[in-house]
């Protein structure tokens, strides 16, 4: 694991929690939708909140594929799951909600399980590549090159 | 009878997220690290590659198909039941699938995140 793999998987937390958070505000914002006017769906892209949001889980979709390129299911779906945690402090710290005390212990139990799964290996199973034919390295890189 | 329609939503989302979840992952090992290959053949290679990958189409409809069925579930039941089940159930569901399919080596420690994880995601939701 090198810097740059953790600050994708930093990337697949802080824009999936605060693309979900930021999504949640504007449609409250937007208001309830009427399946009379589905076209206020559409409409409600233009809400700064929401069009934000929209950007930021795309932003998630990118860095969890590219994290699910060289990394274990397994290992990046608890290794991202901290999302739930700096969520709840937001609500704690940022919007002064009350945070009961089940809460805190989900927290560390969701912690704790982060920091199991970050002990150990990213990658366990290496897929093997696909050999175009018998020869050996040299000319399949040779094909890639422009 | 709402209870029922509840978790048969709550099945169906974990069903449809755990295979995208599984395809997805299948995928992305078939294209191989993103990041070496960007930097050797350029973002547009990486773009082409995964948008070919049948594995990721069908990852994709999964992920829709997922989503629709919150949609649906939370137009039957509570928030505060579908959201948390689902999210949580997905975990232990993915380690499962992810040993059986994608020949991961899901160990004690990897159990354990999943388990931990799962029991969080439920009693932040409480």
């Amino acid at each position: 694991m090198t810097f740059r793999k953790y600050l994708v998987l930093a990337g697949v937390t802080l824009c999936a929690s605060i693309g979900d958070s930021l999504l949640s505000r504007g449609m409250k914002q937007v208001g309830s939708i009427s399946l009379n006017h589905l076209a206020d769906v559409i409409l409600a892209v233009l809400n700064p909140s929401v069009a934000l949001g929209i950007l930021l889980l795309l932003g998630f979709f990118a860095s969890y594929m590219t994290a699910l390129s060289w990394a274990d299911l397994t290992y990046v779906l608890p290794a991202t799951s901290l999302g739930y945690v700096l969520l709840t402090l937001i609500a704690k710290f940022y919007l002064h909600e009350t945070v009961t005390t089940s809460r805190w212990i989900g927290v560390v139990l969701i912690s704790a399980g982060v920091g199991f799964v970050t002990q150990g290996p990213a990658l366990t199973h290496h897929p093997a590549k696909p050999q175009p034919h018998k020869t050996e390295y040299e000319p399949a890189s040779a094909r890639n090159e422009p | 009878m709402k209870q029922a329609y509840a978790w048969s939503a709550i099945a169906a989302i974990v069903l449809a997220s755990t295979t995208g979840d599984v395809l997805l992952s299948r995928a992305m090992k078939q294209v191989g690290d993103v990041g070496a290959l960007w930097r050797q053949s350029g973002l547009w290679t990486v773009l082409g590659r995964v948008l070919r990958n049948p594995n990721f189409l069908l990852g994709v409809l999964a992920m829709t198909t997922a989503f629709y069925s919150l949609l649906f579930g939370l137009s039957w039941g509570d928030v505060s039941l579908i959201a948390p089940a689902s999210a949580s159930l997905t975990f232990v569901t993915n380690a499962v699938a992810a040993k059986i399919f994608l020949h991961e080596r899901v160990d004690h420690r990897r159990w354990m995140a999943a388990v931990l994880v799962a029991g969080g995601v439920v009693l932040l939701a409480a």
